[in-house]
């Protein structure tokens, strides 16, 4: 599918989407409960087929945070782009999609000990690079005196 | 007096935890497996990364563009150039700059002598890793050669930096085409040498044909990519989808298997050698003149926007995810490296298999450590 039949096709699956064509992909913004259920139907459906999660980002947007996903389509050749966000900067958490595409699961450890994102359902949420006693070096307001020298 | 000796570990279920790492030689890095086992049987496989993490995605955060550039040497060490390659293409792709046709073709020649370098040393490694000495003397010898083109040229062996924003950082040398024909048309010998110590050895194949299968579906869902994924079947060679640089302009194979075992992913690097080969030849004779650098402005701001550039490495697809938010500095920069996605697959792969059978699976992986801490 094109851009165009993409947009149509994810609007029939719920109409209230913000979807916005950006410079590559086409931009679907979702709400963390609509996440999960969406990310499935995109994963199951036929049409669209999304078999290849191929990146998985964490952002600090400053007050929000969320996460971006890259999804690609190996059989129809299309991607896509599904971003959430959530304003709970103290406990955030959104749903794990690791049972969908197995590449997840690193992908979302790595995001958790990056950034502090809680990932539900995640069969195995533990840190990974840094050890429990570090805070969450992705986030903005991370501060670390001795080793990130400001000039 | 008759004395009872008991023996521990006889019992059949009884489970050991073997710590492999992080200095193991067959790991290549500082890579530790905590590995279950079961008699010599492998049950659970749980990575331990983090030994060599230097948080480049934390510190291009307060970098400028050109500086990037050279963070990204030290992921992937073997695929120096392509790394470049990848946030320089971004930042013209974002700046929509044209680049000259001289460059393009430089790039292409200098991607594929990497990924040569890259996959010859792979095959060093991993001949040494199943027993085979004489590979990694065979093998570094002949890399030895690409590396000295490099240095003449770059200035760098194995972190070249060779790519900037706009361009190249230098010209060629001057004996650049004599030299890489002249090491093609060796290597071109050489490599059939490569099969009959290796390849068709009855030990080695004995040790890889059947041992840790992957299936389509799951190179797939594991996000697989490289020679690993398309010893699979999974068509996923970025050179081939999405052409970048000159490779709209080459003809070559994407070499595809559907076994999937581990001696199919050593086989999808072996062909790739001979790929790469075809492609310099094809390009090494018309290099176009011009200039090597588009001038470009001293303070790169990249427009305010997301930005995804992906390039095909030595071991899959590396993709650069960029927010932009006007500044010199990058918001913030996402690193999709192949070799991250390719250790999550090793659990999964290797249970049920022997304890020796790990180290070839693994090194038929060719896992990079720093390319997975970053």
């Amino acid at each position: 599918m094109d851009n165009k039949q993409l947009e149509e096709f994810v609007k029939s699956l719920d109409h209230d989407l913000e979807i916005r064509e950006g410079k590559q992909f086409i931009e679907v913004t979702l709400p963390i409960s609509k996440l999960y259920p969406i990310a499935k139907l995109l994963r199951e459906k036929e049409e669209s087929m999304f078999d290849f999660l191929f990146n998985l980002t964490g952002v600090d947007y400053g007050q929000d945070l969320g996460v971006v996903y890259h999804l690609r389509s190996t059989v129809q050749g299309h991607s896509i782009v599904l971003k959430t966000r959530t304003s709970d900067r103290e406990n955030p958490q959104i749903d794990s999609i690791s049972d969908i595409w197995e590449s997840a699961n690193l992908l979302e450890r790595e995001v958790y000990d990056l950034l502090g994102i809680r990932f539900t359902n995640h069969p195995d949420l533990r840190r990974l690079f840094l050890d429990s006693s570090w805070g969450f070096p992705l986030r903005k307001n991370y501060a670390d005196d001795i080793n990130i020298v400001t000039r | 007096m008759e004395e009872k000796v008991e023996i521990i570990g006889t019992d059949e279920k009884q489970e050991f935890i073997i710590n492999m790492g992080p200095q193991h030689p067959s790991t290549h890095g500082v890579l530790r497996l905590v590995v279950s086992l079961q008699g010599e049987t492998v049950k659970n496989i749980q990575p331990h990364i983090g030994y060599i993490h230097r948080g480049i995605e934390k510190m291009c955060e307060s970098i400028t563009w050109p500086q990037i550039i050279h963070l990204t040497d030290r992921m992937d060490y073997l695929s120096a150039h392509q790394n470049n390659e990848a946030v320089c293409l971004l930042v013209e792709k974002a700046l929509e700059v044209d680049i000259p046709d001289r460059i393009k073709y430089i790039r292409t020649i200098m991607s594929e002598l990497s990924r040569l370098q890259s996959h010859q040393l792979f095959w060093a490694t991993f001949g040494m890793d199943l027993g085979g000495q004489t590979c990694y003397f065979y093998g570094l010898r002949d890399r030895e050669m690409i590396l000295d083109i490099f240095e003449e040229t770059t200035g760098g062996r194995m972190l070249v930096s060779y790519n900037c924003p706009g361009g190249l950082m230098y010209d060629l040398h001057p004996d650049f085409q004599k030299k890489v024909k002249d090491y093609i048309k060796y290597f071109r010998e050489k490599l059939p040498e490569y099969d009959a110590i290796l390849t068709g050895n009855v030990i080695f194949r004995e040790r890889t044909v059947g041992i840790g299968t992957l299936t389509l579906a799951d190179a797939i869902s594991f996000g697989i990519t490289g020679p690993s994924a398309r010893a699979s079947g999974f068509s996923c060679d970025i050179r081939k989808h999405e052409p970048y640089s000159a490779y709209d302009r080459v003809k070559f194979n994407e070499v595809l298997f559907t076994e999937g075992d581990t001696c199919h992913r050593y086989l999808a690097r072996v062909e790739e050698m001979r790929e790469s080969m075809d492609i310099i030849e094809q390009l090494i004779d018309n290099i176009p003149e011009g200039q090597y650098a588009v001038k470009m402005k001293p303070v790169i701001k990249l427009p305010e926007g997301e930005y995804f550039q992906r390039v095909e490495t030595a071991r899959g697809e590396l993709g650069v995810f960029v927010i932009s938010d006007g500044n010199k500095n990058p918001y913030r920069v996402k690193f999709r490296s192949p070799n991250f996605a390719n250790l999550g697959v090793l659990n999964h792969i290797s249970k049920g298999f022997k304890i020796a059978d790990l180290i070839a699976i693994s090194g038929s992986l060719d896992l990079i450590i720093p390319d997975i801490d970053r």
